[in-house]
């Protein structure tokens, strides 16, 4: 045999304009491939600055790690601080909870959806390249996103970095005004998600399974967002404190991100994992969108994140109206958390997926140590593999094409290395 | 900061995005941030499409993959300079900017990472990744004005939208950008909130902090935590005193000085005035 002719492809990050975070795509003589995804976000430390940190400060400070999930970030970390000093939430505060967790999952995955990854399966360089042709879907996204956002500032106060949320709650419970006004936008919201997932289900999806191991936090009776059981598809179940026992982060070369393995194999958290195990957990609308769109069963195609997503949005907006309706005024929204010795983790469901916080704390609430695995780098190995998989199977595209759906690949997983990577360039050299 | 005169106007606004796009060139430019500030051009929904006809989106990987040469008319640039390359990179943009905004914490006073200005990076870094020669990293976060002209900066972390709109219009008009200058303090009285410090006792930083959020966190029963910035001319030693009197204690006061804005100068020299540096 002639050998596969070798190719060496480059995918730089353009947020990170000289390519400070890119790809290094290498086919080699033999037919094989080699992906690294590599990362040059620069260190932000927040682990470090974080000890000596009183408890009660980790979700402002943590929120600062991602402007496009801070929500995520403060749940995990006021979780994180109730376990450590005894205290469960529930009631009427969790559902509070959820709801301002479900305006982030409605803006992301409007934003993702509509403006980061739609735009790629019709060819365009941006959501706002794509208005021109397509004004509806943009329009309607940016309608979406906005009644995620308008939940988002009922409960935070704004959208990026909310501050309405403290260990142990909410600083404030909303009005009951303030929350009925919020009924017609989410039902609008309902059928403007149902329209998005019926979009989604017309872009060409390109062919590609994978045999993924899945690892999404679990719930008895919900689809699970705020906090639930670690589980994976091959039937691992366990409490969220055995996560570091199981996932353990490496250093890789390439890369300013730690990357993550489950029992030293690669693995996948967000959209397509959380379908896999929770799927009979959607509500009715969203459920129903998910049969119109063909998803039967698990979902091992990354490329069709994009419907699941949409799925999730559909999901989130129903669910976020249900707590609107059920709401009735509460005087306090928020349990009494005084610290004591000890450590404690927490985990929720981020839109990009699985987002773990630990900490211990002294008795008088100072951080003594803390430790935050993110969904991408949770993520990144499984990446890699889609690429070399992706690569492998097709060497009939040129390099352009190559890259542009190398690109795509990465952005099924909408990674959020500081959230930096949504857009790549390619530079090809023949070896 | 003053804000300073803006260079040369931008050529008329046109329509149509043909090879010779006569609208004002807007690029984004990200250093080390949490992207929120530039989300934050994003989350203008209303306006997005708006703006996006106005102006030639030349460069703003967060939201589109076409890249459009320089020179730029207006630059926004987000985070800090935390590398030795992306102290080199800030150079070549300033180079390609007619206008050249800093936008949050982060691009203006070195962010919330600058909290390892106080400290021993290499431990930290220890900590983080294991290794502390691992990567390759500056001791500082330093805003972008440290290392290059900066002929506006908006603060906030992150910033408002109605701000940024406000900046970005004054700007392509060709006009200077002048925006509200008092206290988050003010504020309250006039949107008739109840003051948390008085109230309850609870610490609150809104008497020396930068207008922008619109006193957010005492409409949320909380005190301010300084998230806009050390308010110029304000009387820091007195705020420290008052904290003091409010029970606050030493390493408290130096904490709440020293967190999103703990390096902007005002705020850091108070945080030293209340506790030691920690490592
Ligand atoms: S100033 Fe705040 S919101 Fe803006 S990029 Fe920095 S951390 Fe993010
Ligand atoms: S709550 Fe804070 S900002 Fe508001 S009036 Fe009191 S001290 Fe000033
Ligand atoms: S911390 Fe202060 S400046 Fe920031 S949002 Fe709260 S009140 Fe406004």
């Amino acid at each position: 045999m002639a050998g596969t002719v070798p190719r060496k492809l480059r995918v730089e990050v353009l947020a990170r304009i000289e390519g400070e975070a890119g790809l290094d795509i290498a086919v080699k003589r033999d037919g094989r491939v080699e992906a690294h995804l590599a990362v040059f976000e620069p260190p932000r430390l927040f682990e470090g600055f974080l000890r000596g940190r009183d408890f009660r400060e980790a979700p402002d400070l943590t929120a600062r790690i991602c402007g496009i999930c801070p929500v995520a970030y403060q749940t995990s970390a006021c979780q994180a601080m109730e376990r450590a000093c005894g205290v469960t939430v529930g009631g009427a505060v969790r559902d509070l909870r959820r709801l301002l967790y479900f305006g982030e999952w409605i803006e992301s995955h409007a934003l993702h959806v509509h403006l980061l990854h739609g735009p790629d399966f019709l060819g365009y360089e941006s959501g706002i390249h794509m208005a021109a042709d397509h004004p509806e879907p943009v329009v309607r996204g940016l309608r979406l996103k906005k009644v995620g956002n308008d939940l988002m500032t009922l409960l935070g106060g704004r959208e990026i970095h909310p501050v309405g949320m403290r260990v142990g709650g909410f600083w404030r419970a909303p009005r009951l005004e303030a929350m009925r006004a919020m009924r017609e936008p989410l039902l609008r919201a309902i059928d403007d998600a149902v329209a998005a997932a019926r979009w989604t289900g017309t872009l060409d999806i390109p062919e590609f399974e994978r045999d993924y191991l899945f690892l999404a936090l679990r719930h008895d009776d919900e689809y699970a967002i705020v906090d639930g059981r670690l589980a994976t598809n091959n039937g691992f179940d366990a409490d969220v404190d055995a996560f570091e026992r199981h996932v353990v982060e490496v250093h890789a070369q390439h890369s300013n991100a730690l990357q993550s393995t489950f029992d030293g194999q690669a693995f996948l958290t967000g959209p397509l994992a959380r379908f896999a195990l929770s799927r009979e957990l959607l509500s009715p609308r969203a459920k129903e969108a998910a049969r119109e769109l063909g998803l039967n069963g698990p979902c091992m195609n990354p490329f069709r994140s994009i419907h699941v997503r949409a799925v999730e949005t559909i999901h989130a907006a129903e669910e976020a109206l249900a707590i609107v309706e059920r709401f009735e005024p509460i005087e306090r929204a928020y349990v009494d958390v005084e610290p004591r010795e000890g450590s404690g983790c927490g985990a929720s469901e981020a839109p990009r997926g699985l987002l773990y916080h630990r900490y211990r704390i002294d008795a008088g609430g100072s951080i003594l140590e803390a430790r935050i695995v993110p969904p991408t780098a949770q993520n990144q190995k499984s990446m890699e593999e889609d690429l070399v998989r992706w690569v492998g199977a097709h060497p009939e595209l040129d390099d352009e094409r190559l890259g542009w759906t190398c690109e795509q690949a990465i952005r099924n997983h909408d990674p959020c290395i500081s959230c930096a990577t949504h857009f790549l360039r390619v530079r090809v050299n023949r070896e | 900061m003053a804000p300073r005169k803006p260079k040369p106007k931008p050529k008329r606004a046109g329509d149509g995005e043909t090879p010779g796009d006569v609208r004002p060139k807007l690029a984004v430019w990200k250093f080390a941030s949490c992207d929120g500030c530039q989300l934050t051009l994003l989350d203008c929904e209303d306006a997005l499409l708006e703006i996006a006809a106005k102006v030639e989106i030349a460069n703003f990987p967060e939201a589109s993959r076409a890249i459009v040469r320089g020179p730029y008319d207006v630059s926004l640039v987000e985070g800090s300079i935390t590398t030795s390359h992306d102290a080199e990179r800030i150079h070549t943009i300033r180079r390609a900017s007619k206008v050249l905004v800093a936008i949050g914490a982060c691009a203006t006073s070195g962010g919330i990472q600058a909290l390892r200005n106080f400290a021993e990076v290499g431990g930290w870094m220890t900590a983080v990744y294991g290794r502390p020669d691992a990567i390759p990293t500056l001791r500082a976060s330093t805003p972008i004005s440290d290392h290059v002209k900066v002929d506006f900066e908006l603060h906030g972390c992150p910033i408002s939208k109605e701000q940024l709109i406000r900046v970005l219009g004054a700007i392509l008009r060709g006009n200077v950008p002048r925006l509200p200058h008092h206290s988050v303090c003010l504020d309250c009285k006039r949107n008739g909130t109840v003051c948390v410090t008085v109230a309850e006792g609870q610490p609150c930083l809104g008497p020396v902090t930068r207008c922008g959020c619109g006193a957010l966190c005492p409409s949320h029963g909380r005190g301010c935590y300084g998230c806009f910035g050390p308010l110029a001319e304000a009387n820091f030693g007195g705020m420290g005193r008052l904290l003091e009197v409010k029970g606050v204690d030493a390493a408290g006061r130096a904490r709440l000085f020293r967190g999103i804005y703990g390096a902007a100068e005002a705020f850091r020299v108070e945080s030293e005035s209340h506790g030691r540096n920690r490592t």
